[in-house]
């Protein structure tokens, strides 16, 4: 065994199970007796009901019972809750309409849930699903933010006036105006962020089960966070106390933010199983996914940067129109407010910045977080605007960047936008990032391609996130309806091997391996010795869950705070088998030790004499060795860095091929260097799909055009370059392992380095700015009408 | 799916007559169309007759031609010696369909008796001027595609084989669908000491169909300069959110231009 703390490529624990097959995920439970739920869907955008009829549905063979919303609403169950709470610019809180489990009255997106069958078999339930008849009422529906605002558009909730959900604000609109008064330049853009369908490899599936003998629900699901599921939907949805509903998020396959939420189904099965007194399985297809996970991104915005002569940025304001869907998902607010605007200031030091948004509902699926989460919108804003004044002002692109760094000295930084940076070192990521990429040598690969016919463009993207959320009061101030800690729980057992149990959930990151290192490096514990466990209420203590690319920077700090309370108490024990003063006593490399003695207790000697108190200081230290630690961070964490991608287009076609892609990321302490590239690689792979591949597409009626793999387009291994990750690290200032966050910055720093990489290959076409995803399609028309101005 | 009989013949006539016997008893090859279709409850078929036991695969070349069974997997051809120094734009086409797994399961047969629009043996069938082999005659390749998933088959008609006349030389270049990475376009060439013939998928509203003007040109020269100009109109193209009918049709002159360039 090498050495396997904190900064060694071990490899990871779970992969054995996952390559080998042998994950347990959710759709892999099966319980006695169960039965199989099918949910019928609405195939309408937006529809009044005027009567279900179940009756032929429920005479089907093997089926158990058929539920509408009115069977829920009469059992008193209550509707999806939103776990966050946005103000309007006057203060008045935000719409918040109600989100029956399945529809009430009316359905509102194509996929809203309206009725549910529970029979003995999945084609079973399928069958009499098909029976259900509904009379509708159809209304019009829209998927369009535009057309949702305009006046006399129909109404997505009957008591929303406008669709309008929040008109939300941040910064100093006088200042900013004062600043722009005296700008020697403005430059402005108008873009769009295009909608995601997040895709987890592994569908979401729930299944609930209800103990007669003892009142206890369990639900086995899909979850990146199984404790927030207890809470949001045993109190608010189902009225069962914590003590009678355990959760369990088994092996998850990608959650990406889809699986944050508290879902419908989950209320269904778990509701179902306790009426029915039997195990009740949902398993979504993939169809299903499409028209009912939460959707990503969906913004319009307009920009525009004040500028004085030598190109610093006096001031940004910013207009954005964020689609919400038709009902709000657990965390949609929050998500083009205060994971956005307050990103606007990105790495530079502008010093005003105004910026307005507006949320809207519309008949289509709920937007939620998805990898970047608001990040990379703000991200994507600022480096496209970024770019359109280097080439608008005649200023080199990396210079305009540079002047506007926050220089390295300028810890910690308070943005005009709410947050203070602890720490970063833009320059640094720049630099490396532009050596990997050869920046220097471009021109010469330029040549070189046109001589072969092909346009060769390189783009920069300079980005900060902020994640490791979140302080609970700061979020609490700003409309969380929920606290933001986590929690860790450290088991020493009797010989000296250690089991985790971690609030943080492992969907694909890791964790099993990661926070062994940590362990490991701190207790001095053998790693193959240390269990990491995770994703079940019954066995971990209270915590929040991992998203927003938290887990290590929260979890893990509950997880070291754990374990200084452990080393505590070792001392102690350490003290009294030594015969010594526990301020003589030395922790290191696993071994208690008497400073300046070769007196020495192993770790598991002291647990021992711990489990096996009979040699102990009984009177004044109770025996075992377990300590539970809740962290709850001081401040956000800012990842930073730099990304370069380098593409070529072929002209004739519009084809766009990623040649290069190098990301240098600064995410603080670096635990496990070969996680950090896979996950910077997996974010850059979803980003280079943002930028070039992914669209969801609705039509006019607001059907979802683009609801399966045959027309949306997820990016594959042969769409993407190798991808080259490096590190440049500077230190969180405010945790104790100095780690930052590395979940998301792929997703974030990627897609204006794509765009701004084929604008550059198309300068010579009068292009300015380009929506993504840059379709071959969009390049043709560029390259045609660029053509045709040259000839004319 | 719905329920279904599931029945495996193991002779032609066998087969032929479970089908003519039950108009709503339906014809499984590779099932790599087919059983999606019964997923998504999109057909209710009393049974399926899975055409795998009836040994109509296999790949013999003689007298200029190659002939390919029916239920000869696209990985089979794609693979095929014979294939590769007889025809070996068909060899690439074959190993250019869906990926792997689609390639293990799917079928010439399945593929050209489905004819979606957008696929990619229907091309090669119509620019090599094929012949469809079934239980019943003969089908040339000018006959047998009739529109969009239409073609000459009679309900209880079963394809047995494709034989393609040997070219001097011939081409295949798709344009794939981003996401489903069938063709958007997909252009073959090929040219016999009669002519050129070429023939186009993906981008027709009624499927597949032969570009005369094309033709005309490659007859007077088979160059890529002598078809890179040749228009295509618009009119009669697919428009969808990946490419518009204008775009196709540009499309059709470009992969025709790199496709003649390839047969060399
Ligand atoms: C992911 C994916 C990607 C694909 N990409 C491509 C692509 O890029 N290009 C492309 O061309 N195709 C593509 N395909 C389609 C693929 O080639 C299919 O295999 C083919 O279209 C159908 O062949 P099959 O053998 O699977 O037929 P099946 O699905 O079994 O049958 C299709 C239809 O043909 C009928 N049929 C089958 N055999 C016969 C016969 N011998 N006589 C009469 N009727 C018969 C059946 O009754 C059925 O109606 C793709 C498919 C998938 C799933």
């Amino acid at each position: 065994m090498g050495f396997e703390g904190i900064g060694a490529a071990v490899r990871r624990k779970e992969d054995q199970r996952f390559l080998s097959g042998s994950g347990h995920y959710t759709d892999d439970i099966n319980r006695h007796g169960q039965l199989y739920a099918y949910i019928r869907r609405s195939d309408r955008p937006h529809a009044r009901i005027i009567a279900i009829d179940t009756k032929a549905a429920g005479a089907m063979p093997g089926v158990a019972a058929v539920y509408t919303g009115a069977d829920m609403q009469a059992d008193n169950v209550g509707g999806l809750p939103c776990g966050w709470q946005v103000k309007n610019k006057d203060g008045t809180p935000m719409a918040e309409p109600p989100h029956p489990v399945l529809a009430v009255g009316k359905v509102r997106h194509v996929g809203d849930p309206f009725a549910v069958v529970v029979a003995e078999s999945r084609q079973a339930a399928k069958d009499a699903a098909e029976k259900i008849a509904v009379t509708w009422e159809d209304l019009p529906g829209t998927a369009s933010i535009a057309d949702a605002l305009a006046p006399g558009a129909a109404l997505v909730h009957d008591d929303v006036p406008g669709n309008l959900c929040y008109d939300w604000h941040i910064g100093d609109p006088a200042a900013t105006d004062a600043a722009f008064a005296q700008a020697a330049r403005v430059v402005k853009l108008d873009l769009t962020n295009n909608r995601l369908i997040p895709n987890a490899m592994e569908p979401r599936a729930a299944v609930g089960d209800y103990d007669r003998t003892t009142g206890e629900h369990t639900l086995y699901t899909t979850s990146q966070n199984p404790h927030v599921i207890r809470l949001l939907m045993g109190a608010f949805v189902l009225h069962i106390p914590e003590s009678r509903l355990r959760v369990v998020a088994p092996d998850v396959g990608g959650g990406f933010g889809s699986k944050i939420y508290h879902y419908a189904e989950e209320a269904i099965v778990t509701w179902a199983a306790g009426k029915l007194g039997k195990p009740v399985k949902w398993t979504a297809e993939r169809a299903e996914s499409f028209l009912s996970d939460a959707h990503g991104r969906d913004h319009i915005s307009s920009a525009e940067m004040a500028l004085d002569a030598e190109g610093n940025f006096l001031a940004l304001r910013v207009k954005t129109l964020a689609n919400m869907g038709a009902y709000l998902s657990t965390f949609a607010p929050c998500i083009p407010t205060y994971l956005y605007a307050t990103l606007l200031a990105g790495v530079y030091k502008t010093p005003v910045i105004y910026a307005e948004v507006k949320a809207v509902f519309t008949n289509t699926v709920p937007v939620d977080a998805y990898r970047g989460a608001g990040r990379p919108e703000a991200t994507y804003l600022l480096e496209r605007l970024a770019d359109v004044i280097a080439h608008e002002t005649g200023i080199d692109r990396v210079s305009l960047r540079q002047r506007n760094f926050i220089p390295a000295d300028a810890f910690p930084y308070q943005t005009p936008v709410a947050l203070q940076y602890d720490s970063g070192n833009y320059q640094a990521t720049l630099d490396a990032a532009l050596k990997a990429a050869d920046w220097a040598g471009f021109r010469a690969r330029r040549a070189a391609a046109q001589t072969k016919g092909k346009l060769r463009g390189i783009g920069i993207s300079t980005y900060i996130e902020a994640c490791g959320i979140a302080p609970s009061a700061v979020v609490g101030s700003l409309g969380a309806r929920a606290g933001l800690y986590e929690v860790a729980n450290i088991r020493v057992h009797p010989t000296g091997s250690v089991s985790v149990f971690t609030g943080a959930h492992s969907h694909g990151q890791g964790h099993e391996t990661t926070f062994a290192q940590v362990v490991s490096d701190q207790l001095g514990v053998p790693f193959e010795q240390i269990e990491i466990v995770h994703g079940d209420t019954e066995k971990i203590p209270f915590g929040m869950g991992t998203y927003g690319s938290r887990s290590l920077a929260v979890g893990g700090s509950a997880m070291v705070k754990a374990m200084d309370k452990i080393i505590a108490k070792g001392k102690r024990i350490a003290a009294h088998l030594l015969e010594a003063s526990v301020d003589d006593i030395e922790f290191k490399n696993g071994a208690f030790s008497v400073a300046g003695t070769d007196k020495v207790k192993t770790l598991a000697e002291i647990s021992l004499a711990a489990y096996v108190p009979h040699n102990y200081p009984i009177n004044e230290l109770e025996p075992g060795l377990e300590e539970t630690a809740f962290y709850d961070p001081k401040n956000f964490t800012f990842p930073a860095g730099c990304h370069v991608a380098e593409i070529e287009i072929d002209p004739d076609t519009g084809v766009i091929t990623v040649v290069n892609f190098v990301a240098v990321d600064d995410v603080g302490r670096v635990i496990n260097p070969m996680i950090v590239e896979g996950q910077v690689q997996g974010g850059v792979a979803q980003g280079i799909g943002q930028a070039l591949l992914e669209n969801a597409v609705y039509d006019g009626s607001a059907q979802l055009v683009t609801g399966s793999m045959m027309d949306y387009t997820m990016p594959r291994a042969d769409d993407l370059p190798s991808i080259s990750v490096g590190t440049e690290t500077t230190l969180c200032t405010h945790n104790p392992l100095g780690v930052k966050g590395c979940g998301e910055v792929g997703a974030i720093g990627s897609p204006p380095a794509i765009i701004n990489a084929v604008v550059d290959a198309l300068s010579d076409y009068g292009v300015r700015h380009i929506d993504m995803p840059a379709s071959p399609q969009k390049i043709w028309s560029i390259v045609r009408a660029g053509r045709s101005r040259a000839a004319a | 799916m719905y329920d279904f009989t599931y029945l495996k013949p193991s002779t032609l006539p066998e087969a032929v007559s479970l089908l003519s016997s039950d108009t709503e008893a339906k014809a499984l090859a590779g099932g790599m169309t087919f059983i999606p279709v019964l997923k998504q409850r999109l057909a209710r078929p009393t049974k399926l007759v899975d055409l795998a036991g009836l040994g109509l695969s296999g790949i013999s070349v003689a007298g200029g031609k190659v002939r390919i069974a029916a239920m000869t997997t696209h990985m089979t051809v794609a693979d095929s010696p014979d294939v590769q120094k007889a025809i070996p734009a068909l060899a690439k086409l074959a190993g250019g369909i869906g990926d792997k797994e689609v390639r293990h399961r799917g079928t010439i047969g399945g593929s050209l008796a489905n004819n979606d629009p957008s696929a990619c043996y229907p091309s090669a069938v119509l620019a090599l001027g094929a012949t469809i082999l079934t239980n019943k005659r003969i089908i040339a390749a000018d006959d047998y595609f009739q529109g969009m998933f239409a073609t000459a088959l009679e309900p209880d008609e079963l394809i047995t084989a494709v034989e393609f006349p040997v070219p001097e030389k011939a081409a295949y270049m798709k344009f794939p669908n981003p996401a489903s990475r069938y063709a958007i376009v997909g252009v073959f060439v090929a040219k016999f000491p009669t002519g050129a013939r070429v023939a186009v998928t993906g981008a027709g509203q009624s499927g597949v169909f032969r570009h005369a003007a094309m033709e005309e040109a490659l007859g007077k020269s088979f160059s890529p300069e002598a078809v890179g100009n040749v228009p295509t109109d618009a009119e009669n193209l697919n428009s969808d959110i990946h490419a518009s009918a204008e775009y196709r049709a540009h499309l059709i002159g470009v992969m025709a231009r790199r496709a003649v360039a390839a047969a060399g």
